[in-house]
């Protein structure tokens, strides 16, 4: 068969050309456990570097940590999770060094979002249900952006409406007014809100239909491209994490097993447990992983 | 949006037809989006109205027939009661009463429904053959009043007090739950005459029952005011007490339910100050089973405090409604049951008013 | 040899202010013992529209469903000898076990009903099953669902949906909520015992690649009908339709990727 040329809405993950090599976050040695009983070691001596502008690939199953992890580094975890090690430095584009363990809860709280925003999975359930999505992005500014004025503010969210294309109409629109793909938009708007130097996505797509989670990564690589943030993206879905993209950190057990180039770790694996994982799905095209018959 | 473009130029490179997507897009959700600003939801409360109007009829329908039903008439109990009373003037109390039974039931029920639109409710034996109406509004303000502001109160110090408890869920402040679950659970009248006895009897701090003191006539003077209120004072009070439990469990309860969904999280991650998470987010979804809780208690106000009223001999209607239950004042009852069936009514009203104000999703117009 | 036949099938809800939607418009298939047949569609395709229907939760607007050329009974004994012929495992399996109740009432409970073997010989007949679907069955019998894994969990589901020794099953999404690693283990349980017991399996997913790979034909859906029907390998390779080549091309497929960018085939891996 025919091979053709790479997709258009994957020029914007082109690897190895984001001409920024810097590292943006640092994490060393970083552990959390549950503090229950017994206690379940959930991200265990964890050390990795996020470059300027990358998309990492956080790949496991259930219960590997990788939530754990992208949650830990922001200091969202709730009890009985407890963080037991490790720094987590944020290396601003300023120039400044940020160690996040170190920041006071206001000082945090001014850190979360406008550095780093997040994307969850839940679609449905990310949005308040009894408030307007403007209301809910308008929240962002008013509370990080004293200085701007209402006028200002509606504004801002009309671009950011317009920019992931749900369109400013929808500005008085509640969450249950909207398709599950809609909603996902509204929560990368948000996440956009304040330009930040890093999204962490938590499986945005998992629970959408195929052709709107291909519609929605498109969308995500094209404002990468645009607004140069860099990507932690977690999913248990490991082909399309092969797609998307610059490296891939594979977990298990609270470990990282192997972190490369997506295309190392597809030509050139070298953990048993990532092979094991590259084997058990089955190729929509090609001939391995496939169902014994 | 754009339509999807298949990776493989020799596969049909040109656009997929502009339906595919879209009817992807569309059907990932069940709901239609509205687009048009008109945001009043007509058609949900024409369904409510129509409800309501059915519900009233029948209560009323009810109303009627329920005394027609019960043994021993009105003017029997009268009569054994004034034994002067010849049977002619008999007769007459029972065409006044229209309880002449010469007239055909179905006729009995359009004079009553004439008579209910006109205002007239009849008249009340019990209280020397005065309007029901005037009886019935001279103790109505003295329960909505004192009832109404004490619910209110309960409700609002128990909702934000048990918003305040599920968000420090773990804090010290989690012994409230226990305490006031506790005072609420001791039989009301005991908790009355138990405030009774220390504050009226033994402190003398307040003043045994009444709505007012004695030789004073109601009138908008400061004295008279004071007098309301120094009396009101331990009944309402010991109501806010016996019901704050109910409210503060239920929205604590309610508050850990919706800390645990995402848009909590989110808006923590989002880096919202604390209390803005608390009320505009955790809260503001927390409180909407309340209002339901909080509509049914308002209806009950005027039925529901007989225990009180008898406590503290207050002048309310269930204290009415005790006194024609036992004097078999029929009109007078029905006129009581009247305004307990409207005032639940008109609660429901407001709560589905509250409702679909508080949450979107209820004024969905289905579509 | 049993045979399911879904004869031109339409189904129509009636939505309160909406008018009608038309969930099935018109949908064939025929499904036989020994055979796979995959239904792919996104959701409100209609395809969890036929499971309800197979399973008489709901009854067609027109059309008609047939088990060797019998109409499906609505109610009695007729209904339950065809339920016993086709039975479902479901997507989720912990919502679908009874977290009361052990491994062993789970699989006992069809047997009794359905009265597959006497008394004496059901716990016997539970083990066999059990080992059937490759469960040890002496560490899992008495067990309830919460301790086992999510993948033993759907093992027991199959399990029981084989106590009643039916013809034809259908599995609707029986591997979407389980981990990756896992999820090809079932989908070969499935074909060995499609294989073995000569079972007619009709696979209800939105996944292309496991379609392609688990099934002899593939029904494509889009908004209640079929846009695409065929070999599983034509369907998914040679995509005719321009809605199954949208799904095609958004379904995520390395080895088309890395063979297109780094001008490697497949992949050395």
């Amino acid at each position: 068969m025919l091979r053709g040329i790479r997709p258009a809405y994957l020029s914007g993950i082109t690897k190895g050309t984001t001409p920024m090599r810097d590292t943006l976050l640092s994490v060393r040695d970083f552990s959390v456990v549950y503090d229950v009983d017994p206690p379940v070691a959930a991200v265990r001596n964890v050390s990795l570097d996020l470059q300027r502008g990358e998309i990492l690939g956080l790949a496991g199953e259930s219960g590997c940590g990788k939530t754990t992890l992208a949650y830990g580094v922001q200091r969202l975890l709730k009890a009985p999770a407890v963080i037991t090690s490790g720094s987590v430095t944020f290396h601003d584009a300023s120039g400044e060094d940020i160690d996040v363990n170190a920041l006071d809860p206001d000082a945090m709280r001014r850190f979360r979002w406008d550095k780093v925003s997040m994307v969850f999975q839940g679609a449905m359930n990310s949005l308040n249900p009894v408030a307007t999505i403007g209301a809910q992005l308008d929240d962002v500014f008013e509370v990080h952006r004293p200085g701007m004025t209402s006028a200002e503010r509606r504004a801002a969210v009309v671009e950011l409406l317009e920019i992931v294309k749900v369109g400013a109409q929808r500005y008085r629109s509640y969450p249950h007014e909207l398709s599950g793909g809609m909603r996902q938009r509204v929560m990368i708007a948000m996440a956009l809100a304040l330009r930040p130097q890093l999204m962490v996505m938590d499986e945005p797509t998992t629970a959408l239909d195929v052709l709107v989670q291909r519609e929605i990564l498109k969308q995500i690589s094209a404002l990468r491209h645009e607004f140069g943030f860099s990507v932690v993206f977690i999913t248990h879905d490991l082909p399309l994490l092969l797609e998307i993209s610059d490296r891939i950190a594979i977990m298990r057990d609270g470990r990282i097993v192997e972190l490369a180039t997506a295309e190392r770790i597809w030509n050139d694996p070298q953990d048993a447990y990532t092979k094991t994982l590259l084997e058990s799905f089955p190729r929509l095209t090609g001939e391995k992983g496939m169902v014994l018959r | 949006m754009t339509a999807v473009q298949p990776p493989h130029p020799t596969e049909q490179s040109t656009d997929t037809p502009e339906r595919t997507p879209d009817a992807v897009e569309a059907g990932t959700t069940a709901h239609r989006v509205t687009k048009g600003r008109s945001r009043v939801p007509w058609r949900f409360l024409g369904g409510r109205a129509v409800f309501y109007a059915f519900t009233l009829w029948a209560a009323i329908t009810i109303n009627f027939f329920l005394p027609r039903m019960m043994k021993g008439d009105a003017v029997t109990q009268y009569l054994s009661r004034n034994r002067n009373v010849t049977p002619e003037a008999a007769d007459a109390l029972r065409s006044l009463l229209g309880l002449d039974t010469d007239k055909s039931l179905w006729q009995q029920y359009v004079d009553y429904w004439a008579l209910l639109l006109q205002g007239d409710l009849g008249v009340s034996l019990l209280h020397g053959l005065r309007p029901v109406t005037e009886v019935i509004s001279q103790s109505l303000p003295w329960t909505i009043g004192l009832v109404g502001f004490a619910t209110i109160v309960s409700f609002a110090v128990g909702t934000i007090g048990g918003a305040i408890v599920g968000w420090r869920r773990g804090s010290r402040l989690d012994a409230l739950v226990p305490i006031t679950t506790f005072l609420s659970t001791i039989p009301y009248f005991w908790l009355g005459l138990l405030a009774i006895a220390l504050f009226s009897v033994n402190l003398g701090w307040f003043p045994i029952g009444k709505a007012y003191g004695v030789g004073v006539s109601p009138a908008f003077t400061p004295e008279f005011i004071g007098q309301v209120i120094h009396h009101g004072t331990l009944p309402a009070v010991t109501i806010i007490i016996a019901s704050l439990g109910g409210w503060m469990l239920g929205m604590r309860n309610m508050m850990l339910t919706v800390l645990d969904e995402d848009y909590v999280m989110v808006a923590e991650a989002k880096g919202m100050p604390s209390h803005r998470v608390l009320w505009r987010y955790a809260a503001r979804n927390a409180v909407l089973p309340q209002i339901q809780s909080f509509a049914l208690s308002i209806g009950f106000i005027v039925g529901g405090t007989i225990v009180m009223e008898m406590v503290f001999s207050y002048p309310g209607v269930g204290k009415l409604l005790l006194d024609a239950t036992n004097a078999k004042d029929y009109a007078l009852m029905q006129g009581v049951f009247l305004v307990i069936t409207i005032s639940v009514l008109l609660a429901n009203l407001l709560a589905d008013l509250a409702y679909a104000f508080l949450d979107p999703r209820t004024r969905q117009t289905e579509g | 040899m049993t045979t399911l036949e879904f004869d031109a099938v339409t189904k129509v809800y009636s939505v309160r202010g909406a008018g009608h939607i038309t969930a099935l418009d018109d949908v064939s298939f025929t499904l036989t013992s020994g055979q796979t047949i995959g239904l792919v569609g996104q959701s409100g395709s209609g395809k969890s529209t036929i499971a309800k229907i197979l399973t008489q939760l709901e009854t067609p607007t027109s059309g008609e469903v047939r088990l060797d050329g019998q109409p499906i009974p609505r109610r009695g004994k007729g209904l339950r000898a065809y339920r016993q012929q086709l039975r479902m495992v479901f997507q989720d399996p912990f919502a679908s076990l009874n977290p009361y109740h052990s491994i062993r009432y789970h699989i006992q409970r069809p047997l009794r009903l359905d009265k597959v073997v006497p008394k004496a010989q059901e716990d016997s007949e539970v083990r066999r099953l059990l080992e059937r679907v490759r469960l040890d069955a002496d560490s899992v019998i008495d067990r309830r669902p919460h301790e086992l894994s999510g993948g033993q969990r759907q093992r027991v589901a199959i399990a029981r949906a084989l106590a009643s020794r039916p013809k034809l099953l259908v599995a609707d999404e029986p591997v979407s909520m389980l981990d990756v690693s896992i999820r090809l283990g079932i989908l070969n349980l499935l074909a060995d015992l499609q294989r073995e017991e000569g079972l007619g399996v009709l696979y209800i997913t939105h996944d292309l690649a496991t379609a392609r790979h688990f099934s002899d034909e593939i029904l494509v859906l889009n908004q209640g009908r079929v846009v695409e029907r065929g070999p599983a390998d034509d369907v998914i390779l040679r995509p005719q339709d321009p809605y199954t080549q949208a799904l095609r091309a958004a379904s995520p497929d390395p080895d088309h990727f890395f063979a297109t960018t780094t001008g490697h085939h497949g992949g050395a891996a």
